[in-house]
């Protein structure tokens, strides 16, 4: 780089918000759930995140490396995409397919198009969506922490076949389940640290899970113990605060991160009640990540001086 | 016959109908799920494609131009027809697996395209030979595209399994396995710098981003313009040395001229001289 003088446009803002920053608090927002997982499904767990984390940033270093570009681990993004994913395994999955998860989760879909900014979905989602339909098997294995049973269903499975659950266990978190969804109040305690931070805003996920629970009151049962049930089980929490907030794949406009959030509610409803499979929540997130720029484009702001009848509405 | 060769590796290699043409992507992507398959596609497509080509090539003098296209269609429907009452015939198995898509052949765009753009200008033998070409091409690219699939996703080579089940990446036997596949060969082509319509003969930038302002955040575009603009000033000075050699040349050889036109007139002088009586 030679020493030019920058120069760029306004807005002259400077302050001490850097991506650096925004990552690492996301890393520890996610601390609580981790530790909770760990504890509920043992130390195997640990390994998984780890391997998770260790794979997405040893593939981050090797394409960049091969590729000539400058090296962006510090940058803790490829920290946080094997984090989200290691908490989104299930604790029994054989340890190289987590590796390979966090192989594709970086190289195909955050570097080749571009790295961090320019990925068109969350990768660690598209990673974990790409192992499970792959190795539907393994990714749902889950093991109960109670019962110490191997391949138990998860509630949200429980209720979809008309089964008894435990809402209060569900909160807490002695559910099975993937490593980091387990316990809504650890997930609910990172959330509240990201928005003291500012990191997120309520807009996405309270909107999200806002319009879940609605419809899932009227499309589901009209019982209030149901309808927290559906929203403390899967992933929804943790997939509303950590996942459907991610920087590059939601809508900067503050109006267009409603649309995003009342999108995700209402296809994560249609996924569980009337899909296939019990669980819904990152099909919802990835394909509203597709329907991003469509929603920026509606939902752009009026420029300052442009809006208002003075100037025919325009 | 040095044509005929030269249009199979064009077929195959140079202007390979997938992996640089670009055509026929929607039976590539939904008929590979094997290499069988793929192998089953791209050989029934060559079949077609060789006697479409003899076909409209000796025909093209007699079908008039604005009645071309239905009058392939009517020769490729045809010849679609006998590939797949045959298949049905005598391979019923692959004629099962590959369903829908040998009717479809008909409307393969590599078929007509070739028709429209090689067989109804050129002879019947370089015509064949063509179909020949680009339908190898085809059939080497859906094979190499559904070996990969069949291999990672199903753990088998040409049907033999050969990877424990509990490994297989069934996601690339599906869908999105056809186009990640198809995208990763073709970067590896890309890479290998074949010509392709990815990277074509378009100008090349001497700037990083490729000069497109159009995706410019800002940030290189400073260095990016400096680097450019050193360049331009070294071209230009070189050109300025050119042009100076040029011109030390051109009046060098203007010396040259006018000493010879010199000599020339001495001569002539001499010459007029030594023959004073044919004056007149």
């Amino acid at each position: 780089m030679s020493k030019l003088i920058n120069v760029s446009s306004s807005p002259h803002v400077r302050n001490n918000v850097a991506t650096k920053n925004l990552m690492y608090d996301v890393a520890i927002a996610m601390l609580p759930a981790t530790v909770w997982g760990v504890m509920q499904f043992g130390i195997y767990s640990l390994v998984v995140i780890v391997a998770t984390v260790l794979s997405c940033i040893l593939s981050e270093y090797v394409y960049e490396t091969l590729m000539h570009k400058p090296i962006t681990i510090s940058d803790g993004s490829a920290l946080v995409t094997g984090m989200i994913l290691g908490l989104n395994m299930p604790p029994t999955i054989p340890l190289w397919m987590p590796v390979l998860g966090g192989v594709f989760a970086i190289i195909v879909v955050k570097q080749l198009y571009g790295g961090l900014g320019q990925n068109f979905m969350n990768p660690a989602l598209a990673a974990r969506c790409f192992l499970l339909i792959s190795f539907a098997g393994s990714m749902t294995r889950f093991t109960d922490p109670v019962a110490d049973v191997i391949a138990s269903a998860t509630p949200l499975a429980t209720i979809k076949a008309g089964g008894e659950y435990d809402v209060a266990a569900m909160f807490i978190g002695r559910i099975p389940g993937t490593i980091g969804e387990v316990s809504a109040i650890a997930l609910l305690i990172g959330a509240a640290y990201l928005l003291y931070k500012k990191v997120i805003t309520i807009r996405i996920p309270g909107t999200y899970i806002l319009t879940f629970a609605v419809f899932a009151f009227i499309f589901g049962q009209q019982n209030i113990n149901y309808v927290l049930a559906e929203v403390f089980g899967g992933g929804l929490i943790f997939g509303a605060f950590f996942m459907a907030t991610d920087y590059v794949t939601s809508p900067i406009t503050p109006k267009g991160q409603i649309v995003f959030g009342v999108c995700l509610g209402i296809l994560t409803g249609l996924f569980r009640l009337f899909g296939g499979s019990a669980e819904g929540v990152s099909y919802a997130i990835i394909f509203c990540n597709i329907l991003v720029p469509l929603i920026e484009r509606v939902t752009l702001p009026v420029a300052f001086g442009k809006g208002g009848k003075k100037n025919g509405g325009k | 016959m040095n044509k005929c060769t030269e249009r199979i590796y064009n077929g195959i290699i140079k202007e390979n109908p997938t992996f640089i043409l670009m055509l026929g992507m929607c039976p590539t992507l939904a008929t590979t799920t094997s290499a069988i398959n793929g192998l089953g596609m791209g050989l029934s497509t060559t079949a077609v494609l060789m006697f479409s080509n003899l076909i409209i090539s000796l025909l093209r003098r007699i079908i008039p131009d604005r009645v071309r296209i239905p009058a392939f269609i009517v020769i490729v429907a045809s010849l679609v027809t006998v590939v797949q009452l045959l298949m049905q015939g005598y391979v019923p198995s692959l004629y099962a697996s590959l369903g829908i898509y040998i009717p479809l052949i008909v409307v393969n765009c590599i078929i007509l395209g070739r028709a429209e753009s090689y067989a109804c200008k050129n002879g019947p033998v370089e015509s064949f030979f063509d179909g020949v070409g680009m339908g190898l091409g085809f059939t080497l690219a859906l094979t190499v595209i559904g070996m990969c699939r069949e291999l990672l996703g199903a753990g088998a080579f040409f049907g033999q399994t050969i990877i424990p089940e509990q490994y297989h990446i069934s996601i690339l036997v599906l869908a999105p396995g056809a186009l990640l596949t198809l995208a990763m060969l073709t970067a590896v082509q890309n890479k290998l710098k074949l010509p392709s319509a990815t990277n074509g003969d378009a100008p090349q930038s001497a700037l990083a981003c490729g000069g497109n302002c159009m995706t410019c955040s800002g940030a290189a575009c400073m260095a990016n313009h400096a680097v450019l603009a050193e360049k331009k000033a070294e071209e230009a000075a070189k050109a300025a040395a050119a042009k100076k050699a040029a011109a030390e040349k051109a009046l060098a050889a203007k010396k040259a001229a006018e000493a010879a036109k010199a000599a020339e007139a001495t001569k002539e002088a001499d010459k007029a001289a030594s023959e004073p009586g044919k004056e007149n």
